[in-house]
């Protein structure tokens, strides 16, 4: 079929005139709404946490409290060499730091694309892509520290529990390590669904299909999901490391 | 124009497998989505038989239902407590999820949307066949279920943990361990279809209406899934979020919704976790979940009963404002169904005047309905007869609502049979009565062919009276304080009178009035089957209706308008507007056509 005529078909094909809210595109408006939705899930998990965290009575769990973050994050690679005991935020400080600057790539990859520079698409795209990678191995060792545990453990119902598992942590209720597992890792699949879109993207820019296709629309649309999943660990930050 | 779109038809020959199978038009995906939601119906009323008849005959010898249910009936005749359970359950599960949701919104969103808003197709057709695919996924694990030697699962419909977070044979009920998971892994995935449908609907309706429909002009049916489909999409994230709690709480040992519980004397490992945080984040779709089962309803009655009466809806923009405040209000009264939980009684006197404050929006629209009717020049096909029972069993199950919605008087009638009598009066009779109302309203528009009046008629008399005849006496027995769920009452002095099996009782009158009801919907799938294949051809406008989807051609092709779309000139309802030729007159004509009929400010 030639191009005039596909370009016809799509005419009839594209529906009301004017109907376009916000100039939004359906594709666009779907990624919203779905972020919406995704949105609430994430709420339902941050609330569910709030509310176990603030129901929780030392009494209830062999008088152990809810512990204080900054005594359960605060390692950091190498301390040793730097003769710290304790860091608390500054690795998590850093992580949230990468993440955020991969929103600022995906922002100026999205601004390229707008300016249909090929290439300037592809070295943010690519940084972007770096960025994710480099938080999810943070929090890969983040992940590593929390389970192995630090210090000598803790005594809990007449045992020692050393290190964190979904069933029983040395830091304090079991509930702090399942939230801190199930949230973070939800994020984190998150995070992981979008360098994997991301990476495809990516591909596609590489092999020139946006430039043929003539915008690159599809760019704005991993990069409200990319914004979205970088607004979300916020809050996750806030709720598990600032509380 | 024309041309090109006509040469493009020519390109599309399709094999069986696009074509029926892994379709991208809509109005396939409808049909896919009718059809499935029909044989779940099928499943899902044949449980509530199967239970019934244990409930109206307990002492009865049911081995002549060996065949069928093989060990689960037990060796001295009796059925066995624990397929009862399962058996409530998965017809809870089936009716609300697989039949009202996807069955009743899956199907006339995909049809009617593109139809009435005048689009050629979805806005995504590959997420709407995704859509449709996930959907049978989800219920193909449901079906295995219920073919498990242990059974499916057993602990209702809702799912509270304790007793489905307990994955052993020796913690709980035998459905309880594989039953349970094939449950979670099906909701999961129909979560997922869910949203995809949901986020394709809404799009489509902002972004895809043709020329001159703007929103003050939208039929009320797209109103209704419009908003159904926001509901959906806030609401049905929050249960894939209780879900995954569950789902770990079962297999990976972390104590989210268990706290200090004793197992034959023994504690389990699981601390610290609230069963009642399960019930908040439930019900917070639960909630919102019977209004995207009923709101669809409602849109179809508002269409069919403004057609039928030969007249414009009553309160286009009540209804509107009604159908939106029934939305929002459904996200905030969850906790009307936890007042029994432990809930500080100030926190229940919110949720209760929030509740009471549905029976405005909804009065309105119950009042809407029948000033419509008055006056009308009402035909009575079935389509009509059906949307009219709605309305009746809406007024009837939504007053015994203003009783339930009451903190105190809740405490009294919690989960007893007043509670299953109000539900299934006010949603799911209703929402089914709307259903097959679509369905014989727009039978011509699916298949081409009219569906039979008369046994139309039978079909909804029986059915009618007949679901009075089972949910009215429930009523009484509810207010008696017969708990639901129970496998039998005679055993216990509280109830015998009431139900004593050697005479005849009120439990065996609903059975008999079920079982009578449920051979009724024999005449319709007949009717539907029949009228398919051999039923009268219909015209491109049968009805004599307005609205957009009537002015394509009757084989249904793909794209749907064969040259432009239609530009729409006017609102849905100008039924029997004086002055004018005919007693409709459709979206499509202007005003500059109709000088004879219309009011200031038209032209």
């Amino acid at each position: 079929m030639a191009t005039g005529a596909i370009e016809n078909e799509k005419d009839i094909w594209k529906g009301g005139e004017g109907n376009l809210p916000m100039n939004a595109s359906y594709g666009k408006l779907m990624m919203w709404f779905f972020l919406v939705s995704d949105a609430f899930t994430f709420s339902g998990f941050l609330i569910a946490y709030g509310y176990a965290r603030f129901k929780h009575v030392a009494s209830s769990y062999h008088g152990i409290e809810w512990p204080n973050p900054d005594d359960v994050f605060n390692a950091f690679p190498a301390m040793d060499v730097f003769h710290v005991d304790k860091a608390p935020l500054v690795f998590v400080g850093i992580m949230t730091f990468i993440l955020i600057l991969s929103s600022v790539t995906m922002v100026l990859a999205v601004e390229a694309g707008q300016r249909m520079d090929k290439a300037a698409v592809e070295k943010w795209m690519l940084w972007t892509i770096l960025g994710g990678i480099t938080f999810l191995g943070c929090q890969a060792w983040e992940w590593m520290h929390f389970i192995h545990g630090h210090g000598e453990g803790t005594w809990i119902g007449g045992e020692l529990v050393k290190g964190a598992n979904l069933v029983q942590n040395q830091y304090g209720p079991p509930l702090f390590g399942d939230y801190f597992f199930f949230i973070t890792g939800f994020h984190g699949t998150h995070v992981l669904s979008g360098i994997i879109i991301n990476i495809i993207i990516f591909y596609r820019v590489a092999t020139g299909l946006y430039q043929r296709r003539g915008h690159y629309e599809m760019i704005e649309k991993v990069g409200l999901y990319w914004h979205f999943v970088d607004l979300v660990w916020v809050f996750v930050f806030t709720f598990f490391y600032l509380v | 124009m024309s041309a090109v779109a006509h040469e493009h038809d020519h390109h599309h020959e399709e094999s069986f497998v696009t074509k029926y199978l892994f379709s991208l038009d809509h109005k396939m995906i409808a049909k896919q989505f009718l059809i499935t939601g029909l044989i779940w119906a099928f499943f899902g009323g044949g449980l509530s038989i199967l239970f019934r008849i244990q409930l109206g005959f307990p002492n009865a010898d049911l081995s002549w239902l060996e065949p069928l249910l093989g060990n689960w009936i037990q060796e001295d005749g009796k059925m066995d407590p624990n397929f009862y359970l399962a058996a409530v359950t998965m017809h809870g599960t089936i009716m609300v999820f697989f039949v009202l949701t996807a069955g009743l919104s899956g199907t006339f969103s995909n049809l009617l949307i593109p139809l009435q808003i005048g689009a050629r197709d979805m806005a995504s057709g590959l997420m709407n066949m995704l859509s449709y695919w996930f959907f049978f996924a989800s219920g193909v694990l449901m079906m295995i279920s219920l073919f498990l030697e242990t059974g499916p699962a057993s602990g209702g419909w809702v799912a509270y943990p304790p007793l489905s977070a307990l994955t052993d044979l020796g913690e709980a009920a035998p459905g309880q361990g594989a039953g349970m998971t094939l449950w979670l892994t099906a909701m999961a995935l129909f979560i997922v279809s869910s949203l995809l449908g949901s986020v394709n609907y809404v799009a489509t309706v902002i972004n895809m209406r043709t020329k001159g429909l703007t929103f003050d002009r939208l039929p009320l049916t797209i109103w209704a899934f419009f908003v159904t489909a926001i509901i959906g999409l806030l609401s049905f994230p929050v249960l894939f979020a209780a879900a995954l709690l569950l789902i770990f709480d079962r297999n990976f040992g972390t104590s989210f919704y268990l706290s200090d519980i004793y197992v034959n004397g023994e504690a389990l490992s699981h601390v610290g976790g609230s069963p009642i945080l399960y019930q908040h984040l439930f019900w917070f779709l639960g909630h919102p979940e019977v209004y995207i089962v009923l709101i669809p309803a409602l849109g179809i009655t508002s269409e069919i009963i403004a057609t039928n009466s030969r007249k414009p809806i009553f309160g286009y923009k009540a209804m509107i404002a009604s159908i939106l405040g029934i939305a929002f209000l459904s996200f905030i009264v969850w906790g009307h169904h936890m007042f029994s939980s432990g809930m500080n009684p100030f926190l229940g006197s919110v949720f209760m005047f929030l509740t009471l404050i549905i029976a405005i929006p909804s009065a309105v629209k119950a009042f809407n309905y029948i000033t419509t009717l008055w006056k009308g020049n009402i035909i009575f096909t079935p389509a009509m007869l059906f949307s009219i029972g709605l309305v009746s069993l809406f007024v009837s199950g939504g007053v015994t609502g203003i009783a339930l919605g009451n903190s105190a008087l809740d405490i009294q009638l919690h989960d007893t049979y007043f509670v299953v009598a109000h539900f299934h009066l006010v949603m799911g009779a209703a929402s089914f009565f709307g259903m097959v109302a679509g369905i014989y309203h727009w039978f011509p528009k699916m298949f081409g062919r009219m569906m039979d009046d008369r046994l139309g008629y039978v079909h909804f008399w029986l059915t009618f009276i007949g679901v009075y005849m089972v949910f009215m006496p429930m009523h009484y027995i509810g207010i008696q304080g017969f708990p639901r769920r129970y496998y039998s009452y005679s055993a216990y002095d509280t109830w015998s009178d009431y139900v004593n099996p050697e005479t005849f009782n009120i439990s065996m009158f609903i059975s008999i009035a079920a079982f009578i009801t449920f051979s009724a919907q024999a005449i319709f799938v007949f009717n539907f089957i029949y009228s398919a294949l051999k039923g009268k051809r219909a015209t491109q406008n049968p009805w004599n209706s307005n609205t957009l989807e009537w002015t394509t051609p009757v084989e249904g092709i793909h794209g749907n308008w064969p040259g432009e779309i239609p530009e729409v000139h006017r609102w849905p309802y100008d039924y029997s507007k004086p002055g004018a030729k005919e007693d409709f007159i459709p979206q499509t004509v202007p005003f500059s056509e109709t000088p004879e009929s219309n009011l200031e400010g038209e032209a």
